[in-house]
């Protein structure tokens, strides 16, 4: 295919909203949400706060087949409220989860996929929003003991705060170039230990730390894709295929601590010593 | 937030239903349904508080000289501008019409 | 008056007695191995290390090693007990203000930490340990998601100093882009976003709340008092489930069940 072809079937991931990722990863004819937006689960604390909810709190749950593999897709709306969420789509998240693991139970092999767009706990659900996440953090680890649980950081909100953790806790995590993955979000660094520390409008300096190129090159990641749906959706189901791992990175403790240990902390961290420390090996 | 109704006269309900946009920033979520025959009503919530008029305005251009379909439209804006008010309503009759 | 809170470390010295700390951890980390009436259980927190290597976690927070550091400690009573007819408990004593903020932790992956630890004492919780969350202080955020809240029962002490979190006040009010008081007054009227854990504990999450006389330093009643709930709350999770559905049913989480009753019945 020549370039200018190439171009022009690229299809971008990043500018779609989560309901057109869920579709777009799932096979033709495979999609069936549930929760739909005209059954109008929302979200009963923001209204009382004058905020407009959205019909499915910002959360798209839909099953479907994934590359001819039988997965439940949980996809959050970034453009909602940053993708927080709150008691329903952390519910809508944790209740798919827990039920991907009981049709395994059952000897259903239904694997689980994640879009994370989200910047972590809705602050208008704060502890409702956090139990959630407990909660989904929860059923990861126990569908991960059958399944892989996929996670797909694309952008352009990135996944940061409780769903973070989420994302460590995945089987595998594909990243594009655009995706951020991190704990804290820049301005609350900034806040909390100045700005010397962490520039929150340097946005280079946050994508050499946090970025998806960074991220797979540390080995925090497993997968870098381009802002493609075809690439992209060809490696999930990649991932989906390799079944669960023999460790996950979230069970590495020894491995971290080691190379933590050999760390010099007196100098401020530089991407470079980070690539050189956790040179990861790739499957 | 204001929560505000309004109601057109309208012919008959289509088949299919449709949803368009979401809540982001100046943007908003249109869910429209099959409505009772005669009547085409909306329901909203906007973030923009004050703004009955304009959005009155604004349908009243929209249905002017004509006879939408009878829907059941739910609105859940987010400070949208007219113009994008007006893209996502086109969008969703677009795809209520191709049913 | 530190800058930091030492509630966590008084409970965790009043609780171990004279067993002796394990070994080979960050010195944020306070583990040990005690006998709680019949039971064997590994008591964890995370305390102040004013000279940890990683600057920006000095006061108490969970960085990269506590996270880490939790997840090794948990592994390894995990591994311990593999075979044994009896899995100990895991008392996770918090008092945690917070996840530590700074460029290493993000460099380094402090998200990655956080989730070893949460790996670790879910896994723990699967495999029949019994795992308490015992809340003498702050349970923040992301420090909470990683020690604590992987627990099957949730003890929280009734008072000030205890309070449940996704974002201290001053944060949350930047972010929502209101004042405090605004922020307070909302709290007021929305439950899930209050401090107090009266507030807390009405969104059903908690097992239990003790009142006791002496939070900063237990006097010999607390520690009873505290004892004898940690084996309650042991023996109740013996026969139980060992997921988290006991978390549900509170009114104020009405819509938590019913998310997951249409789920199931739309699947």
């Amino acid at each position: 295919m020549t370039d200018s072809a190439a171009l022009l079937n690229k299809h971008s991931f990043v500018e779609l909203g989560a309901r057109q990722r869920a579709k777009a990863l799932l096979d033709d004819g495979t999609f069936r949400e549930l929760l739909d937006p005209f059954q109008r689960v929302m979200s009963p604390w923001l209204l009382r706060q004058g905020v407009v909810p959205q019909s499915d709190d910002g959360v798209v749950i839909a099953k479907g087949s994934l590359d001819g593999l039988p997965v439940v897709i949980a996809a959050i709306e970034g453009a909602f409220q940053g993708g927080s969420l709150g008691e329903v789509g952390g519910a809508k998240i944790a209740g798919a989860l827990e039920l991907a693991a009981e049709d395994n139970r059952k000897g259903i092999p239904t694997r689980a996929v994640l879009l994370l767009e989200t910047g972590g706990v809705r602050l208008q659900e704060a502890n409702l929003g956090l139990a959630a996440i407990a909660e989904i953090h929860s059923a990861i680890v126990d569908l991960r003991q059958y399944q892989p649980v996929v996670g797909v950081v694309a952008g352009s909100v990135g996944c940061f705060g409780g769903m973070s953790i989420a994302a460590g806790l995945c089987s595998y995590l594909l990243v594009t170039r655009e995706a951020r993955l991190g704990l804290n979000g820049p301005q609350v660094i900034e806040q909390e230990a100045g700005l010397d520390e962490y520039d929150s409008r340097d946005r280079p300096f946050i994508w050499s730390l946090t970025g998806g190129e960074q991220r797979f090159a540390t080995g925090l990641v497993d997968r870098y894709a381009a802002d493609d749906v075809t690439q992209i959706r060809q490696q999930v189901g990649q991932l989906l295929h390799l079944g669960v791992p023999v460790q996950h990175r979230s069970g590495q403790a020894e491995l971290f601590l080691r190379r933590l240990a050999r760390l010099d902390t007196d100098v401020q961290i530089e991407p470079a010593a980070v690539r050189q420390l956790y040179q990861g090996e790739r499957p | 937030m204001e929560t505000l109704s309004f109601e057109f006269p309208a012919g008959q309900p289509p088949r299919g239903r449709a949803l368009v946009g979401c809540v982001g920033s100046g943007d908003l979520e249109v869910l429209i349904e099959p409505g009772l025959a005669g009547k085409l009503t909306i329901q909203m919530q906007t973030s923009v508080n004050g703004s009955e008029q304009r959005w009155q305005h604004l349908f009243a251009r929209m249905f002017d000289g004509q006879t939408p379909p009878a829907l059941s439209i739910d609105i859940h804006d987010f400070g949208a501008t007219p113009g994008v008010v007006r893209l996502r309503l086109e969008q969703g009759f677009e795809e209520i019409g191709h049913d | 008056m530190s800058a930091y809170s030492l509630r966590g470390l008084r409970w965790f010295e009043a609780l171990s007695g004279d067993a002796s700390a394990v070994q080979g951890l960050p010195a944020s980390l306070k583990v040990a191995d005690v006998r709680l009436g019949e039971q064997t259980v590994r008591l964890l927190a995370v305390v102040a290390d004013p000279d940890n290597r990683f600057p920006r976690a000095r006061n108490g927070e969970v960085g990269l090693l506590e996270g880490w550091g939790l997840a090794k400690a948990v592994d390894d009573a995990i591994d311990a007990d593999r075979d044994a007819t009896h899995k100990r408990a895991l008392i996770a004593i918090v008092d945690v203000p917070s996840q530590a903020y700074g460029r290493r932790e993000e460099a380094l992956g402090i998200h990655q930490a956080l989730a070893g630890a949460a790996d670790s004492y879910a896994r723990a919780r699967l495999a029949g340990h019994p795992v308490i969350g015992l809340l003498v202080g702050k349970a923040m955020s992301g420090a909470f998601l990683a020690h604590g809240y992987q627990a099957n029962r949730l003890i929280a002490l009734r008072d000030p100093g205890v309070m449940v979190h996704a974002m201290g006040k001053a944060s949350a009010a930047r972010v929502t882009l209101r004042s405090v008081e605004e922020l307070e007054a909302l709290a007021a009227s929305v439950p899930p976003m209050a401090y107090d854990i009266d507030s807390f504990a009405s969104l059903g999450l908690l097992w239990e709340t003790l009142s006791v006389e002496q939070i900063e330093q237990p006097c010999a009643s607390d520690l009873a008092r505290v004892t004898d709930c940690l084996q309650q709350a042991i023996n109740d999770v013996a026969t139980a489930p060992r997921d988290l559905r006991s978390r549900l049913g509170a009114t104020h989480r009405a819509a938590s069940s019913t998310v997951r009753q249409l789920l199931s019945a739309q699947w």
